[in-house]
């Protein structure tokens, strides 16, 4: 870690909100190229069922269609989506780029209608006609365990893979235990919603077989080397160009069908085709997330000592397994209990398919959900054994001493490696988070009713896992005009990493901010990359510019050297400047006039950062309509190190707001024959302006990352993270007079008030 | 159709087909691109612009409708590379991560602080209802609106002073 920095550490207006204001942003809807056409997709309007004809006659009789394509224009085998990570089981479930025979989820690609401009493709969409011999969709999980019917045939089970994670005896454990406690929760499906819907613009260059695909987003290297793969040909014909983007949160810029769809019309009709998703299909079409219920039992003596954890996970993934469809099903099983020292654990997690969109990531995916299943056990423990609520934590909390602390191991292997909670005190966040809060002028609301509404109060600590490997990639190249681009593998999507990586550059070669641009993301910047995805741009981003700086600057001393005629030993580098003993000196500007400058930096690390922290809530639920206010809300993370505590504080103040959504109304809802009766931004409730004006956000840097040169820890996912099981036990502590214990999300009014209305009934009877 | 506009102070004509919304005819048409299409059913109002003072959706608004009006888009907001004082404050607060939203909020505050310059959080938020953000929990966009309040006031005395 350098000891003197200008810039890392300070609340740095960014530099990218120059051309946001002022509407000069370059989004992909905003790109045109001429002779464009635009695509429109057909999808499927059944859950499950078998494709008996699509017949595109009567759209390409309308003005201005050019084509129609189906599987039948498509070679086989199909080619299908990839996964991220290695699994032994999953290969049967993968997608298809267009449905051939089958199709398993209302909004499956079946045809793609291409026309002179986006209105004649919608409207010759909805001419294609489909025939389509509905089959008995499996609409819920459990439908599904049961493997009747089987959404592959040839397959044995509807389940696509199992993870467990086992330590210590769990079941020993469970025997000796003084106390035991089983509980159910679920959490409902939502999705990331990014402001911006997905598009994309792709051109085939026929003359050296070149593919050029705008609007990448989160791991454009990646995406390529799947698309050049599908399309057969080598990854350095393939360019996947990043613009600017609305939003990621997860599910944005992964590998969708439409990704091949787009650039195999570019590339058989010649024209650059151009696809945005409206907002309609948005819902259908992009991953969904977080839909997992969940059969948690604790173990623990009396005084609130955790021995033993142990559940079964059941996470709903859609009709197929997408690119990251795994995550939040292995993150449920390894991450829920992490906070804690708990010697025994013993958890399966299985990710079930069924006839609905294919699910995938979405910010702090099965992290969200595992930490509301963990800290309602630990509430509903406390309360039961009649210990206080914050001593039970206290008491598990992982310590200074503990550090590292191994993580439960996982299986199968899917890469994820062996891991280890890096640094810190979890019990130094929880208690800031207490003072921040003022937990104990507050104490005296709990349960109580106040102008007809009950107030109480929750916690929930939490983990973020940053950082992830295996490497990143920097350049820097002096620029003629003596300022220096820096190029970088991580993406832009919407977290300010311009701002972040000019910070670390120009802190790095000591030369003003204003002298970097930054351009990143694109697959033409650099050989190799990563992308933007689990929190890692700062961490593997930033560590890449570190070292690509460090080579900068030796390669500025090496070019000085040979000017003055002395050796590399002999010249000393600060300010940007290289100087001779003797006084004589040149800039990076100087040299990079006349010598061609550039450098290169790659971070390798497998130590992934974790970030921690802990969230405080206070809410007054109206017991006549369910309604709950969220009156203060407070979350401390320590994050290593701050690089601009300006957009870090926006992340994790946004994050929670989007938690929020999460917790009270955001739900994506099937009926049973698989529909999904979600179409709009009016069905789908995003949190709004007037929702959630009570939000607090510190952050600490007590404890640096110890493995990156930087010392920071991912973060930005950690907001979202805490704030279900913040707000539900702040709920149950409103409502302790009717013990009523919430364990379903989303708490809308109406279930809210249920359960109220039922505990009621109870205390009645 | 030809139809006429002042657009952001400047005489402009398009030629659009009768159903062309306002929204595509500024981004297709005058390739006015900070005008964005979040939803185009009238409930996230990135969308959103001023057409003779008033913020509207130009996605649930035709072309046509808007014939002969004076409209201003986030492009006209900046005096040329000088941020406005609104804009000023969104970027000190943070009140945009990915911008896609931000041409929408920035029309829709101008128009209220431009009617009415003590509007306070509580209108603010009211009105910033109707405009959906996904990236910063709407927090610093207020605090950047109340900050703006002063230089909207300060306008409109020099107005009627």
């Amino acid at each position: 870690m350098r000891p003197v920095n200008t810039y890392i550490g300070r609340p740095i207006e960014r530099v990218e909100d120059f051309r946001f204001l002022r509407g000069r942003g370059q989004y992909i809807g905003d790109l045109k190229r001429d002779g464009q056409w635009h695509a429109a997709m057909v999808r499927s309007p059944v859950a499950f069922g078998r494709i008996v004809k699509v017949d595109a006659a009567p759209a390409l009789k309308m003005p201005g269609v050019r084509a129609v394509i189906t599987a039948d224009d498509i070679a086989r085998p199909l080619p299908t989506i990839p996964f991220r990570r290695k699994n032994p089981t999953i290969a049967p479930y993968a997608q298809p780029i267009i449905a051939a025979d089958h199709v398993r989820y209302v909004g499956e690609p079946v045809a793609v209608v291409l026309a002179a401009s986006a209105e004649l493709a919608e409207d010759a969409a909805q001419e294609v006609a489909l025939e389509i011999e509905a089959m008995t969709p499996c609409v819920d999980w459990q439908a599904s365990m049961a493997g009747t019917p089987l959404l592959f045939a040839g397959t044995k089970t509807n389940i696509a893979s199992t993870f467990t994670a086992q330590c210590g005896d769990a079941a020993a454990a469970f025997a000796a235990a003084s106390y035991t406690r089983r509980e159910r929760f679920s959490v409902q499906r939502h999705t990331a919603l990014p402001m911006e819907t997905r598009g994309l613009l792709a051109e085939w260059h026929a003359s050296d077989n070149r593919l050029t695909v705008c609007g990448a987003a989160k791991l454009p290297f990646f995406n390529r080397r799947a698309m050049a793969g599908m399309m057969g040909l080598p990854e350095t014909s393939v360019d996947y160009i990043e613009l600017d983007v609305g939003g990621g949160f997860g599910a944005r810029g992964e590998f969708y069908p439409e990704d091949f769809l787009v650039a195999f019309a570019a590339r058989k009709f010649g024209h650059p085709v151009k696809w945005i998703e409206d907002r309609r299909e948005h819902f259908t079409a992009i991953g969904h997330a977080r839909q997992v219920d969940a059969d948690i039992e604790i173990a623990c003596e009396r005084d609130g000592t955790v021995t033993a954890m142990r559940g079964t996970m059941y996470a709903d993934i859609g009709a197929y397994v997408r690119p990251n469809g795994m995550t939040p099903v292995r993150n449920v099983v390894q991450f829920t209990t992490v906070p804690y020292r708990i010697p025994n654990l013993d958890f399966t997690g299985h990710g079930v398919l069924t006839n609905k969109t294919p699910a995938g990531t979405y910010r702090g995916p099965g992290r969200f959900e595992g930490c509301l299943f963990c800290e309602r056990m630990f509430d509903i423990a406390a309360r039961e054994l009649g210990i206080d609520n914050l001593d039970m934590r206290r008491r598990n909390l992982l310590t200074a001493q503990d550090m590292p602390y191994t993580l439960v191991g996982i299986a199968p292997d899917d890469g994820f490696g062996e891991d280890e909670c890096d640094s810190g005190d979890y019990r130094v966040t929880l208690e800031r988070c207490l003072e921040e809060f003022g937990w104990d002028d507050k104490k005296v609301l709990a349960g109580t009713l106040r102008d007809g509404r009950y107030h109480g109060i929750g916690v929930g600590c939490f983990v973020e896992g940053g950082g992830s490997g295996p490497r990143e990639s920097a350049r820097m190249e002096v620029t003629p005009d003596g300022n220096v681009d820096v190029y970088v593998g991580s993406s832009a999507i919407g977290q300010g990493i311009e701002t972040i990586m000019a910070q670390i550059a120009a802190d790095a070669l000591e030369i003003p901010m204003d002298q970097i641009r930054v351009l990143h993301g694109s697959t033409n910047y650099l050989k190799e990359g990563f992308g933007s995805y689990g929190s890692r741009a700062t961490v593997m981003g930033g560590s890449a510019v570190v070292l690509a700086a460090e080579n900068l600057l030796k390669a500025l001393r090496e070019t000085a050297a040979r000017k003055f005629a002395v050796t590399p030993e002999d010249i000393s580098v600060s300010g940007g400047v290289a100087h001779v003993r003797d006084g004589r000196s040149i800039t990076l500007a100087q040299a990079g006039a006349t010598d061609s400058l550039t450098s290169e930096g790659t971070y390798s690390s497998n130590k992934r950062t974790y970030t921690y922290g802990a969230a405080a809530a206070h809410v007054s639920v109206d017991p006549k309509t369910g309604s709950v206010e969220v009156v203060d809300y407070v979350v401390v993370d320590d994050v290593g190190r701050a690089i601009n505590p300006l957009t870090l504080h926006g992340q994790v103040v946004g994050a929670a707001v989007q938690g929020f959504g999460s917790v009270f109304s955001e739900n994506l809802v099937y009926d049973a024959s698989g529909q999904l009766l979600v179409g709009s931004l009016a069905d789908y409730q995003i949190p709004l302006a007037t929702d959630y004006p009570h939000i607090r956000a510190v952050t600490l840097e007590q404890f640096p990352a110890p493995h990156n040169p930087l010392g920071a820890k991912g973060a930005g996912e950690g907001g979202i993270i805490p704030v279900g099981a913040a707000v539900t036990n702040a709920i149950a502590s409103a409502l302790s007079a009717f013990n009523v214990q919430p364990t379903d999300l989303p708490l809308t009014p109406p279930r809210l008030w249920a359960l109220i209305e039922k505990a009621r009934a109870a205390q009645a009877s | 159709m030809k139809l006429r506009f002042e657009i952001n102070g400047k005489g402009i004509e398009a030629d659009v087909a009768p159903r062309t919304t306002l929204c595509d005819c500024l981004r297709e048409h005058l390739n006015l691109t900070g005008t964005h299409a979040g939803c185009e059913h009238g409930v996230c109002g990135a969308c959103t612009v001023i057409v003779d003072g008033r913020a509207v959706r130009s996605c649930l608004l035709l072309a046509v409708q808007a014939a002969g009006a004076s409209i201003v888009t986030v492009e006209g907001l900046a005096d040329g590379d000088e941020l406005s004082p609104l804009q000023k404050a969104f970027r000190k607060h943070h009140a945009l991560q990915c911008g896609f939203c931000t041409p929408g909020m920035l029309t829709t505050l101008h128009a209220l602080l431009s009617d009415e310059p003590t509007a306070d959080e509580e209108r603010i938020r009211d009105v910033l209802s109707g405009n959906l953000c996904r990236c910063t929990g709407y927090i610093p966009i207020v605090k950047a609106a109340l900050e703006a309040r002063e230089h909207y006031a300060k306008k409109q005395g020099s107005k009627a002073g």
